[in-house]
């Protein structure tokens, strides 16, 4: 048995302190972009190739689709999804190429304004699309 | 000792005698003298060369028999300190360990060797560049050992399974050959760069090391390895043959599954 014991102020193992956006966002980018292959390629599968490609396309047919529950859920998590990943992507972009930082700092600013506008709008429409509307 | 003669003249005069099987080569050179120059310029020299000879040897030639002004490091040249990394046809090699005969053109056609500073480091003169924000990157993953508690009465031991984990990156001669063929650091200064990861893999995997945890809350930063786009550009320029991308990537994974 020994005495595990250290001398008086001996310095100290520093505990760990991680910011870990930057961490989350990289795996952010590869779990979502497995999600989107999948939901991307069957949204282009049904809407260009399946019942006579885009031809079919009218109000007729979205409105007939967001009537389930599970084509709203599939467009809301593409929407969402590419969004962020699309935003993200463009972020690391910024960051890598804006030169000064009030460039990267309004480009940023640009970027997020337009991705909460589009996620927002996207949203509004997929959960209060109204089949009935006239005209 | 006339002024006149020596601004043309090599710093060891007159020309030697061309040796048995020498081809004519022209080496364009990438020139900024800061004291003359605005913007850096490109400048040719025709030299006859062995294909033996090594890239370094047509750089000696240049400045000790046609121009003395050519700025440029070299040291050991046997690509062991690292001191004469550049950018030589579009890629960073060490000047001392790129053959002539590699870059020859096939059939009677003359060869042009471009030789560029590695970029991405300030200029300070022709081929020599400033390496102190590479080196500042580099201090800052504290590369060295770091322990806490008590030393040990004895030497720290470690297994040679232990040993093999971070042998790759021991090989580093900081030449900074990655850290400048890496697209991110080009564009935005702040990033480690290559070099400073594979110099904190170095310890961050060695088992007789207890800074594991700074290092990686330091790499875990905006400007740590997050950035990397995994291009491989490292990987390819690197002399020691170091999988840096590799070692990256371990890195990463390291902080991602919280364990090393």
């Amino acid at each position: 048995m020994s005495l595990a014991l250290d001398k008086p102020r001996q310095p100290r193992r520093p505990a760990a302190r991680r910011s870990n956006g930057e961490l989350y966002s990289w795996l952010f980018m590869r779990l979502s972009g497995l999600l989107l292959v999948v939901l991307v390629l069957g949204h282009l599968f049904i809407m260009n190739i399946l019942d006579g490609g885009v031809h079919k396309i009218n109000f007729g047919f979205v409105a007939g689709r967001w009537a389930s529950p599970f084509w709203q859920f599939w467009d809301l998590a593409m929407l969402w999804l590419a969004q962020i990943h699309g935003g993200n992507g463009v972020r690391t972009v910024i960051n890598d190429y804006a030169r000064k930082d009030s460039t990267r700092f309004w480009l940023k600013m640009l970027l997020y304004v337009s991705m909460v506008l589009i996620v927002s709008l996207g949203t509004f429409v997929i959960f209060t699309f109204d089949p009935n509307i006239s005209n | 000792m006339t002024a006149t003669a020596e601004t043309s003249a090599g710093s060891r005069g007159s020309q030697p005698p061309v040796p048995d099987g020498a081809v004519t080569v022209t080496v364009k050179i990438r020139r900024y003298n800061p004291e003359f120059d605005d913007e850096p310029r490109w400048d040719s020299f025709d030299i006859p060369a062995l294909p033996s000879d090594r890239v370094l040897n047509l750089l000696h030639y240049i400045k000790w028999y046609v121009d003395g002004t050519l700025t440029f490091r070299r040291s050991c040249a046997h690509g062991i300190c690292g001191s004469d990394a550049m950018r030589i046809n579009g890629v960073n090699r060490l000047a001392c360990k790129v053959l002539l005969k590699d870059l020859l053109e096939k059939g009677s056609k003359q060869t042009t060797i471009t030789i560029e500073p590695i970029k991405g480091l300030p200029v300070n003169k022709d081929l020599l560049v400033n390496m102190e924000p590479f080196f500042e990157a580099f201090r800052a993953v504290k590369p060295y050992l770091v322990t806490y508690g008590n030393e040990p009465t004895r030497e720290r031991i470690q297994s040679v399974a232990d040993r093999e984990r971070f042998d790759d990156t021991t090989k580093c001669i900081l030449c900074a050959c990655c850290t400048t063929s890496c697209p991110v650091y080009w564009s935005e200064g702040s990033y480690f760069g290559p070099a400073a990861i594979v110099n904190a893999h170095r310890f961050i995997f060695d088992s007789r090391d207890e800074g594991a945890e700074e290092r990686l809350d330091i790499l875990n930063d905006i400007d740590g390895v997050w950035r990397c786009r995994t291009t491989f550009n490292c990987t390819d320029a690197c002399p020691r043959g170091i999988q840096v991308t590799k070692a990256i990537q371990e890195v990463k994974r390291a902080l991602l599954f919280k364990r090393v």
